[in-house]
Order: C-alpha cells, then structure tokens, then sequence
C-alpha cells in the first residue's frame, strides 16, 4: 500500500474500505459453510418427495402441511421442549449452587472441583452418554439397583428409551455449561457486599436469598438459554438414550434424511427447530435485558 | 469509662503479625483515626472490631461488654467500605432500607427513616436510582446513609474517600465531618492519608508494622512526634545528625550549637518541620547553606537547601517577604522550641 492510501486509510472522515476488505475472508467462510447450507434447507422443505420418484425440486406446502397437521409431529415437538424444559430447570437446579460452593472453596480445592466439573467437556458426548446408557442398563442396571438399595424406588424404573433417561443424562452432560455461566457472574461480586449485609444485620440465608442471587439471577438466565439451546437441539444423547422409539426433532429430522430418505420433510423439521430457537432465545434474551438492563447494564 | 476499648489486640495470619498488641480506648462520640501505611494492620484492626476477623487474642469491650462474643450479624455497627459494597439490584433507597428491614422495623417508620438518611446525605432527589446510576460521590452517599440509618453504636470508615478524585475528597470530608457532628456516632476511620487524617480526627492512632506507634490529637501529633516514624509519616520533616557537646545541654553541628535538654549524650537527631525554619543572614549562629532549587507552589515556596547537615527542606509563605535566588548562600534558623530531639536509635526524650 503507498502512503497515501495509509492516510486516506486512517482519516476517519471518508469511510475505509480497509476493515472490509480485513474482514471478508471469514465472511466468505461464514456464508459459504453457514449461510448457504441453511438457506439450502429451507428452500428444500418446500420440495416434493415420492417413495419412487424422489425430491423434486418444486414449491409446495405439503411437508409445512403435515408437520401442522399430524399430531405426530406436534407429540414430538413438545417432547423436545418438554425435555429441553426439565434440562434447563433441573441444571440450574444443581449448577447455580455446586458454581456457588465452589466460588467459596479455597485453594487448592477449588481448582480440582472446577477440573472435576468443567473435565467432562473435554470426553466426547457419546462417551458420556454410552457411560450413563450403561448405568441405565435394564431392570438390574447400577441405577435402579442404587435407588432400590436406597428405598427410593420399590421396583426398577426404566430410563433407557424413556424422556426421564434422557433427562437425566442430558442435564449431566449440560451441567458445566450452567456452572460456567453462574460462576462467570459470581466473580463479578464484590465480596465486601456480603460483609456489607451482615453488618447490616442479615443472616447467611437473608444474604443468600436478598443478595447474592438476584445478583446472579443474569448468569444463571444466560446459562439458561445456552443449556436450552443444546438440549432442544441436542442429536447425540436422545439417539443413545431415547433410540428409535424416543423420538425428539434433531433424531427424528436424522431419520427422515437417512432412514427415509424424505429428505424434504426432514428439512421442515430441522428448519421448524431452528426457527423456535431463535425465536424463544431472542424473546427470552429481550426479557433479560429489559429486566435486568438497567441494574447490571 | 470509655466506651470502646481494644485491649492487648492481637492478630497472627501464619507466622505474619498483622496486628500486634493494638490498645485503645475510645471515648463515646469521639472520631479516631487508624492512619498507616498499607500493611500496618490498620484495616485489620477494623475488622476485628466489626467481626470478619477473629482476633488471636486480646479483647474487645463495648460499654464494658464483649464485643468478641456478638455474632457479626448482630453488632449494630455501621461500616462504609472503600468499593462501597452497596447492593447494585437495589434502588438507594432499597439499599438504605436493608438495615431497617433486617431490624423488622415496619414500612411506615422505615420509610420515614430512609427518607431522614437520605436527606441527611444531601440525596433525596436520588432514591430510586440504582447504584450504577450514579458517580462515585453519590454511591459513597449511600454507603453512609445506609450505615447510619440503623444508628449504629459505631461506624467504622474503611478508606471511605481514597475512590473518590482530589477535589470531591476535600469536600466529601467536610461534609463526613458535618454529618458526624450532627449524629454524634463515635466514628473509627481507616486511612492512609495524612490530610484526611488531621482534618477528621479527634485523634489519631498512628500505626505502623502493626503496633501503635503514637495516639493523640492531630495537631499534637504533628507537632510533638513520639517516634522517628510518626515524624517522617506525618508531613515533611527535616532530621539533622548532630553531636552532643561536652557538658550536655547542647548539640553542635561544626560551629552552629542548639540549645538541648540536658539529659542527651552522644549523637541525636534533631528535627525540624520546614515551615518553622526561615531565612537569616549566613553567620551570626545560623546554619550556613547553599540555595539548591526553588520550586513555587503558589501559596508557598518551596526550598533544598545544601547544608552541613544535609539537604534541608525550608517551606516559606508566599508573603511578599525576599525571596532567596538558587545558587544564593543563606543562614537557616528556628527556635528551638520547634524542635525535636533524640536519641541517634530510640524513642525521642
């Protein structure tokens, strides 16, 4: 580049072309690779299928038709939110106090428990899931014989191939996601605030409940909608755990493309999926923001 | 009977002492000040009184009962930490309130009492804001109102006014100053800062290492150091190195002698605050020195000046008086009563 475009480079008063020109190669890669595949599935969900002729390329409602109409669809779908639902709750559940334990741990054992948490990211989600389908197991798997032990259960519950399984595991598997984001917020407290309630009077559950959780309430909302995103589009555990008869949108729209071969209702499927995303975390993510915005900014 | 006291107060984190053998009793009303350095265990000390920190051993009475065995919780003591520490989900209202709340006093006194707190700190058009909303000043506000509405028996001041900028300190301490004589709540006040010290303080507990290095009222503190660190802590203060002279009662530095209590022998330390030393002819029983720089700092000038004894700072009022060139040889002389003696190692006479 001579000088002179340097210059012309730096003057903000004409716009540069230079921040562009930066930034196009990855935006080449993001709409080749993103973009493009997702309009391909959308424009695909419009297209006819025959059991002998195939996809044609052609503009029809009929997959759109069916989802709306066949109940089986609408079972399925309220399945994976149902269970994207129970995952949420039951994360934040268990994740918005274990990231508060270990937020008062000291060293060294804060550094162990958070590898203990966080290490699982690190092993495949068809590992872990392999791991909990063989604790489930049948009648005499580790956990129904555990919970039996215990008295909690009188005869064996079945979680292979059950929404509860699926549950289960999908929360284990989510869990460090929840945690992450809880924790993320609780190091932005000022610990002084704590000592600051006590002097004013409070009880350690007072400080709790009045002072340290509507201050973390954003972290655990924004862990929230991570969590909610990954398990209602979560692919790997519900075809473990959930299998053939468990059906949820990602495993169904997988069946249709592979099984099938109805490569156009499968599309409707995901693109339905990917449109209630967007659309609960968008709604969801305003309503943080317009709650929350003006005291955390 | 005083009404707080710290008795033999000590406090060991592994093998570091951070407080060591701290005494003070505090008269009901009073405004002290715990000045040091950072590290001298002045915050420390705080709080142990407010009940974050056990105390290895030692005791604390409140109107003789002990404070030691009171859960933090249940004190009564009001605390403004240097971040503030207020409750950023809550309005300042809600944040003066909480005190009140934990107290379960109903919303109708509640509501007058936050009112009065916030009133008193100059913030009533500003109660619903939330914290983040406001500048530092105003946060430090709430800080105090919310501690002074429960009436708390003490407030304790952690490095209040260190946040805030040079020019909002100054007022911000006139103002704590007002408010502390109206509510008349004996008041301990952590800093570092000397100035902030000296314009709050009934008295002042200087601290250093810590151990209590001198407690007394600001002005006699200053003026009457009790050890070399209180001299050199508190303000800018000369020492010079001077031999006793034969048959005591004088200490000479080549031919300029200065009458001394007659008890010293050997080598002392004499010091002298620059703004008691002025200006004479050289000779004539004056310490005789060269003009190093002059530095004017609009209502003082500000002088080094190369002597026997060292560099020497003089400060002079700029009060149309001469003025001293650089490179100019002059006498420098003070009374003696101005000055500080003691021994070369040890505590002064």
């Amino acid at each position: 580049m001579t000088p002179a475009g340097v210059k012309t480079g730096l003057d903000s008063s004409r716009p540069s072309l230079a921040p562009y020109l930066l930034s196009l190669p990855v935006f080449l890669l993001f709409v080749s690779i993103v973009l493009i595949p997702i309009v391909m599935t959308v424009l695909l969900s419009f297209h006819d299928w025959g059991q002998y002729k195939g996809i044609e390329p052609v503009f029809i409602l009929k997959n759109w038709r069916e989802i709306w109409s066949d109940s089986y669809f609408h079972e399925m779908f309220a399945r994976t939110f149902r269970i994207a639902i129970a995952v949420t709750v039951l994360t934040a559940l268990f994740g918005a106090p274990e990231a508060y334990i270990l937020n008062r741990m000291r060293s060294p054992w804060r550094g162990i428990f958070l590898l203990i948490i966080l290490g699982p990211l690190l092993i495949s989600v068809v590992a872990r899931t392999l791991g909990w389908a063989l604790l489930f197991g049948g009648n005499s798997g580790v956990v129904n014989k555990a919970l039996m032990n215990l008295g909690l259960i009188s005869s064996p519950t079945p979680f292979m191939f059950t929404e509860t399984g699926v549950i289960v595991a999908l929360t284990h598997v989510l869990m460090p996601y929840m945690v992450l984001a809880v924790w993320a917020s609780l190091q932005r407290l000022d610990p002084q605030i704590e000592n600051a309630a006590v002097s004013l009077g409070a009880s350690q559950f007072t400080i709790l409940r009045r002072i340290v959780l509507p201050q973390v309430i954003p972290g655990i909302l924004s862990g929230a909608i991570i969590v909610f995103a990954l398990a209602a589009s979560a692919f790997a555990t519900p075809a473990i755990i959930g299998g053939r008869r468990l059906k949820v949108a990602s495993t169904l729209a997988y069946d249709e493309f592979l099984n099938t071969l109805n490569w156009p209702l499968g599309a409707a499927v995901a693109t339905l999926l990917l449109l209630a995303l967007i659309f609960i975390i968008v709604i969801s993510n305003r309503l943080v923001e317009r709650r929350y915005g003006e005291m955390m900014q | 009977m005083p009404f707080l006291v710290l008795d033999r107060l000590t406090k060991h984190f592994g093998a570091q002492i951070a407080v060591d053998n701290v005494s003070l009793a505090v008269e009901k009303g009073e405004f002290i000040s715990l000045l040091g350095p950072s590290g001298c265990g002045k915050t420390t000390t705080l709080q142990m009184i407010a009940g974050f920190v056990r105390p290895t051993s030692g005791a604390i009475t409140l109107e003789d009962k002990d404070l030691l065995a009171i859960k933090p919780n249940q004190r009564g003591l009001g605390i403004v930490f240097q971040s503030y520490a207020l409750f950023p989900h809550m309005t300042a209202a809600e944040n003066v309130a909480f005190g009140l709340e934990m107290q379960g006093i109903d919303r109708e006194e509640r509501r007058r009492r936050v009112t009065e707190a916030l009133e008193l700190v100059g913030l009533s058009a500003f109660a619903d804001r939330y914290p983040r909303k406001m500048s530092g000043g105003q946060q430090q506000r709430v800080a105090l109102a919310r501690a002074l509405v429960i009436r708390p028996q003490i407030l304790l001041l952690d490095e209040p006014l260190s946040n805030l900028d040079a020019k909002l300190r100054e007022d911000m301490q006139i103002e704590l100053r007002q408010i502390q004589r109206t509510v008349g709540t004996t008041t301990i006040l952590v800093t570092h800062d000397q100035a902030e010290a000296m314009a709050l303080s009934d008295r002042i507990v200087v601290m250093n290492q810590g151990r209590v290095e001198q407690i007394g009222p600001p002005h006699e503190t200053y003026e009457r150091p009790a050890t070399a660190f209180v001299a050199s802590f508190l303000g800018k203060t000369n020492q010079i190195e001077a031999e006793v002279a034969p048959g005591g009662g004088r200490a000479s530095l080549g031919s300029v002698t200065w009458p001394i209590p007659p008890h010293h022998e050997g080598r002392v330390v004499l010091s002298i605050r620059p703004e008691k030393i002025g200006f004479a002819d050289p000779g004539n029983g004056a310490l005789t020195g060269t003009v190093k720089t002059r530095i004017f700092q609009g209502n003082h000038w500000l002088y080094q000046v190369d002597t026997a004894g060292g560099l020497i700072t003089v400060i002079r009022q700029n009060s149309g008086e001469k003025v001293p060139a650089e490179g100019e040889i002059v006498g420098i002389a003070w009374n003696a009563s101005d000055m500080g003696v003691r021994a070369v190692r040890g505590a002064m006479a």
